[in-house]
Order: C-alpha cells, then sequence, then structure tokens
C-alpha cells in the first residue's frame, strides 16, 4: 500500500504481573485507516498509550517511519508527529473554539513586550481548517464547551492536521455520540486520511469501524486476535471475530440500531 | 483505498446563522458585565443618599480605597483563572509593609533598596507556594491558609521581638523617602486622587493585555479551565501557575508597600482578612471560583464595588459595620450569576 508510518512488532507491556499486552503487531501507513478493536478491557487504551508516549512497552519494537524508537513523554511523541485525541483530554470546554485550537502553540506577532497573540490570523486559520473538515464556525469566540460532542472531536482532529500530525490516534472517539453524530466523525476520519494522514482509530464498534477502515485488529485479553486488510473480511465476519459468538445476539441488536 | 467511496465533501455553506448571535449574547459572554451593571446600580444608590458621593472629592475617596483592595484583586482574578487561590494575598500586604519598615529604619537602608529587597522576598514566598501546590497536589486554598498562618505570626512575633510594639514606624525619616512616597504613596490633586489609582488602572490595563493577547494570558485560561487537556497540548502548566503565585505575592507586596509608604508607618496586624476582599472582587467581577474564566476588568468593577461601598456608607453617616453584610450579599449574588453563567458556556458538556 503506502509507506508505513508507525509500526509495532510483538510488543507487550506488564503492570506488575498483569500481562496486559502481549506480541501486539500493529502497523498504520500514510493515507490508511487501522481500526483497533477489542472488548472493554482488552487492551487497546494500553495499547495506544504506548503510541502516544504515555507508557514504555516491555517487549518488542516500536517503529517509527522504520526506525525503533521509546518514547519517554507525550511531547516526544507529538515531536515524531504522532498527535492523540483522548476523548475527555483534549479541550477546554469554557475557552472560546480559537483558543482551544491554538492552546500552548498559539501565533504570535510583534516582538518584545508588544509580541501578542494574532488573533485575527488565528480565528481566520481556525475557520478556515474547521471549513475544511465541513464546518463553518458561526462564532470563533464561542465556548467549545458549547459545541457538540462531534464538533469537540472535529475541533481536536483539525487541530492535529494543521499542526502537522502524520498519525492520528483517535480513542474511542465515537463511544459516547449518538448515531448522526458517529457518522460525522467517521467522515472527519476519512478527511484526515484522505490528507494523507495515517489514522489509528480506536473502537468497539465494529458497525464504525468497516465503512473506514483499511485494516482491523482484535484484542482480546491483552492478545492479537486477529489482524485483516479490507478485502480479506466482510463486515459479518468482522463483527462475529469480534463477537466470538456468544454475545453475538446482543451485538447484533446494538449493530441494527447503529 | 477504500470502500467509503468518494470523499466526504466539505460543505462550506454562507452561514445565516451568524446573524442571529444578538448583542445581548455576546454581551452575557463577557465575564464582567454584571459587575458593570452593578456598580452603576451602587453608585446611583450611593449618590440619591450624599451628592457628596459623585463629586470629584467623594470619588477621590471611594477610588483611593478601590485601589488598593484592586490593585491586589486584578492579580488575584488572574490566579483564580488559573485555577489556584491565594489565601495568603492578604497577610502578605501586611509582611511586605513590616519588611520594608525594618529595612528603611531598623537596617538603615535606603527606601529604594528596601523595597527592592521586600519584592524580592515576597516573590520567593510566592514561589514558594506554588512550588508546594504543584509538587504536593494538594488544593492551593489549603497550601496558602497554612502560608496565611505562618505569616501572621512572623510579622506579629517579628515585630514585637524588634521593636517591642506592634508598629514599625518612621518610614519617613529613611533616605529616599520623598521620591519613593512622591511614586507610590501620595495625591497627585488637589482634590487628594491618590497614585495608587493611576497604579490601579495601569495593573489592570497590563493584566488585561496579557490575559486576552498573550500567550499566557491563553494558557493561563488553558490550566485553569482543564490542567489535563492544557498539558496534553504541551501548555507547561506547572510554569504558569507557579508564575501566577509569584506574580500575586509581588503585586500583594506591591500594595503594602504602597500602604506603608503613605502612613510612613505600618501595624503588624495590616492586611489580615483582606484576602477575602480581594477574592471577592474578582468573583463580583465574573471570576468562576473553579478556574478558566474571569477578566481583570471585572476584578477592577469588583474592587470599585467594595471601594464604593465602604466610603457610600460613611458618607450616608450609617454604621461602618454594615459593609459587611454588604459584602456578603454582593458576593451571594455574584456566585449564584455566575454559576448559571458557566453552566450555559459549558452547556454540552454536561
Ligand atoms: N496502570 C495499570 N495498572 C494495572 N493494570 C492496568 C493498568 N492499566 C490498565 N491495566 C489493565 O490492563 C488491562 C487492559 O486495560 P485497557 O484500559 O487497555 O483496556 P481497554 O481495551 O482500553 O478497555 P475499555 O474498552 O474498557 O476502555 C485491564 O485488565 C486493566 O485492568
Ligand atoms: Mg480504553
Amino acid at each position: 500500500m503506502s509507506a508505513t508510518l508507525l509500526e509495532t512488532r510483538d510488543v507487550a507491556k506488564y503492570f506488575g504481573n498483569v500481562v496486559a499486552l502481549k506480541d501486539i503487531s500493529v502497523a498504520v501507513g500514510a493515507g490508511e485507516v487501522t481500526c483497533v478493536l477489542g472488548d472493554n478491557g482488552a487492551g487497546k487504551s494500553t495499547f495506544i498509550k504506548i503510541l502516544s508516549g504515555v507508557h514504555r512497552h516491555d517487549e518488542g519494537e516500536l517503529l517509527v517511519e522504520g526506525e525503533a524508537t521509546h518514547f519517554s513523554n507525550p511531547r516526544d511523541a507529538k515531536e515524531r508527529g504522532i498527535a492523540t485525541v483522548f476523548q475527555d483530554l483534549a479541550t477546554v470546554p469554557l475557552m472560546s473554539i480559537w483558543r482551544n485550537f491554538f492552546l500552548g502553540s498559539e501565533p504570535t506577532k510583534g516582538a518584545g513586550p508588544l509580541r501578542r497573540i494574532d488573533v485575527k490570523g488565528a480565528q481566520a486559520t481556525m475557520r478556515e481548517e474547521l471549513r475544511k473538515m465541513g464546518i463553518d464556525v458561526r462564532d470563533a469566540d464561542q465556548p467549545v464547551g458549547t459545541l457538540s460532542g462531534g464538533e469537540r472531536q472535529a475541533v481536536a482532529i483539525a487541530r492535529a492536521v494543521y499542526f502537522g500530525a502524520k498519525v492520528l490516534i483517535l480513542d474511542e472517539p465515537t463511544s459516547a455520540l449518538g448515531v448522526k453524530q458517529s457518522g460525522v466523525v467517521l467522515r472527519y476520519i476519512a478527511q484526515a486520511r484522505d490528507r494523507g494522514l495515517g489514522v489509528i482509530f480506536i473502537t468497539h464498534n465494529p458497525h464504525h469501524a468497516y465503512p473506514v477502515g483499511d485494516r482491523f485488529v482484535i484484542l482480546n485479553r491483552g492478545r492479537l486476535a486477529g489482524t485483516w486488510t479490507k478485502d480479506e473480511i466482510g463486515r459479518d465476519e468482522l463483527v462475529r471475530q469480534m463477537s466470538g459468538g456468544a454475545e453475538l445476539d446482543a451485538l447484533e441488536h446494538e449493530l441494527r440500531r447503529a | 483505498m477504500s470502500a467509503v467511496g468518494a470523499p466526504p465533501k466539505p460543505v462550506p455553506v454562507a452561514d445565516e446563522r451568524l446573524a442571529n448571535i444578538s448583542l445581548t449574547a455576546r454581551l452575557l459572554r463577557r465575564p464582567e458585565i454584571g459587575a458593570l451593571l452593578a456598580a452603576i446600580v451602587v453608585a446611583i444608590f450611593f449618590w440619591t443618599q450624599s451628592s457628596l458621593f459623585l463629586q470629584l472629592d467623594g470619588i477621590a475617596n471611594w477610588t483611593d480605597v478601590a485601589s488598593t483592595i484592586g490593585i491586589p484583586a486584578v492579580m488575584v482574578a488572574l490566579l483564580m483563572i488559573g485555577g489556584e487561590f491565594d489565601l495568603s494575598a492578604g497577610v502578605m500586604t501586611g509582611t511586605a509593609g513590616l519588611t520594608l519598615g525594618v529595612l528603611a529604619t531598623e537596617v538603615g537602608l535606603n527606601i529604594w533598596l528596601a523595597i527592592v529587597l521586600t519584592l524580592i522576598g515576597a516573590t520567593a514566598i510566592g514561589f514558594a507556594n506554588g512550588y508546594m501546590v504543584m509538587k504536593t497536589k494538594l488544593p492551593s486554598f489549603i497550601v496558602t491558609l497554612a502560608t496565611f498562618f505562618i505569616l501572621q505570626g512572623v510579622n506579629l512575633g517579628v515585630t514585637k521581638l524588634i521593636t517591642d510594639q506592634v508598629t514599625v514606624s518612621g518610614i519617613d525619616l529613611a533616605a529616599g523617602y520623598s521620591s519613593a512616597n512622591a511614586i507610590f504613596g501620595d495625591s497627585f490633586t488637589s482634590h487628594g486622587f491618590r497614585i495608587t489609582v493611576l497604579w490601579w488602572i495601569a495593573i489592570t490595563l497590563v493584566a488585561t493585555w496579557v490575559l486576552t493577547r498573550t500567550r499566557t494570558g491563553n494558557w493561563i485560561y488553558g490550566v485553569g479551565g482543564d490542567a489535563n487537556a492544557a498539558r496534553n497540548v504541551g501548555v507547561p502548566v506547572a510554569r504558569v501557575k507557579i508564575g501566577l503565585f509569584m506574580a500575586t505575592s509581588f503585586v500583594c507586596a506591591l500594595t503594602g508597600i504602597m500602604v506603608a509608604l503613605r502612613l510612613a508607618s505600618t501595624q503588624a496586624g495590616q492586611g489580615v482578612g483582606e484576602e477575602f476582599q480581594y477574592i471577592i472582587a474578582a468573583v463580583v467581577g465574573g471570576c468562576v471560583l473553579t478556574g478558566g474564566f474571569g477578566s481583570a476588568v471585572g476584578a477592577a468593577l469588583g474592587a470599585t464595588i467594595i471601594g464604593m461601598a465602604f466610603i457610600g456608607i460613611q458618607f450616608s453617616g450609617w454604621n461602618t459595620d454594615w459593609r459587611f453584610l454588604f459584602l456578603g450579599v454582593i458576593l451571594l449574588v455574584a456566585v449564584l450569576v455566575n454559576n448559571y453563567i458557566r453552566k450555559r458556556a459549558e452547556g454540552a458538556r454536561r
């Protein structure tokens, strides 16, 4: 397909004697979406925390553009172009959209004591970037807390894309959203992919994963239960693999609504 | 490459909703709007009680009180927006006045040198406050409560030890006093307007500039609104918060110096209890107690209301004890209003 941006080889993570992850090999390339699926406690969050520099892996290799790496903190990962959007910790609700968009990387003009944020420029850039995601911002000064859940995800995604992320990691961006809103976020994921980013999309909902994913990885109790590309697996088979048969009825019920 | 088919098209439509953001909605988003309205109402009320209230001599009176509350209150507001409290802010004005006095009279330093040393010392205490809060992750409320009592004890103990009294006086005898007093203490017009009023306006303007136009200001809103989210996008949270504590102590010390120069003396109990006036001014001015929302101009307006109330009650010939009742009532009203606004601003999140 395309150049591999981020890859793990036989990565393992232990918490004391708890084996949280073992032998995990996953890759994502530019312009691809890799979906990581699994039940609660399967190790999805632990996995992305390794990718985003929150945890260090205990075994195996983490490769960024082919080069073995250990991240010592989230800043490290960010500097290598890996941006993570945590569901609840991405934006500051009381701050305006444009202030949130540029928080931590504000564009300035002027020098010395007159160095100041280029407010007009920041607002224009924010509007432009969100327009590329199909959102027309009504009011740049609107607090982010008054946006819908999906729009807030969009702000976080647009920000990551604008600040040069090569890999975008999304932890359950659709889990708290309604059906329509989930669809909106899936569109943003496709947008980011079309702009050449590698996307790692964590979800426990195969119906959200299937339409947008190029590769599917299922984790089960800390192990790799399977890896498929899109042409190797159909939607129903993905659902079956994920549910492991027993909970199929309940899952089918969920899917019918989704 | 993907089965989604055609990439989703961005659909920028000319946004008709843009026109619907009414002026009132925009105004209600300003933290200080309530304080502005309240200030006007309070001014008119006391004017009906005593016409002196809005004459220049009267205004000089209440702006004086408002300025010595307002200078620290503006900085306390920035700290509160950054998500922290400083209960040692009031007693710090006393500590600074006493330090200045002891350095100028007992040690015999030039007043300017004494001012510089006092400010350095205060900033160091502010650093200690901030460092302990960040290191222990305890609420700043409790950490600075400890600092409050420590400083109160030191103020009384050391003053008695050195002077055998509870006052340090004779500051006006130190070298350089008249130039320092001209800049920090004196009045500057025939109506008796205090120079502290100019400092108050200047500090409010600078704080507003920093808060709304600089990166530091954006970080202050960020660390107060959600420290984790701010950290995730690379804001140096500890540096911002410790810096705020240092600036708060610095500005409070500056206020203490201004008062000490004007009176040429300082009482050991100076400033105790004033921290609550600063906090009330900030909250009345629209700062949210949990951080992330508020303004410097609002805190200055809050201090204006307190200054007007203190002097207005006096001009009206009432017992001055009523001012505490007044403070309590405006605080309660302000908190209720802020709470309502914040719920609306956070809206969808809950
Ligand atoms: N810091 C930790 N210390 C000890 N055990 C941990 C720690 N973090 C995670 N675990 C364990 O690792 C396993 C995987 O957890 P993880 O949070 O990665 O699951 P998940 O797939 O993200 O689940 P969910 O869908 O509920 O978010 C769990 O059994 C969890 O208890
Ligand atoms: Mg998880």
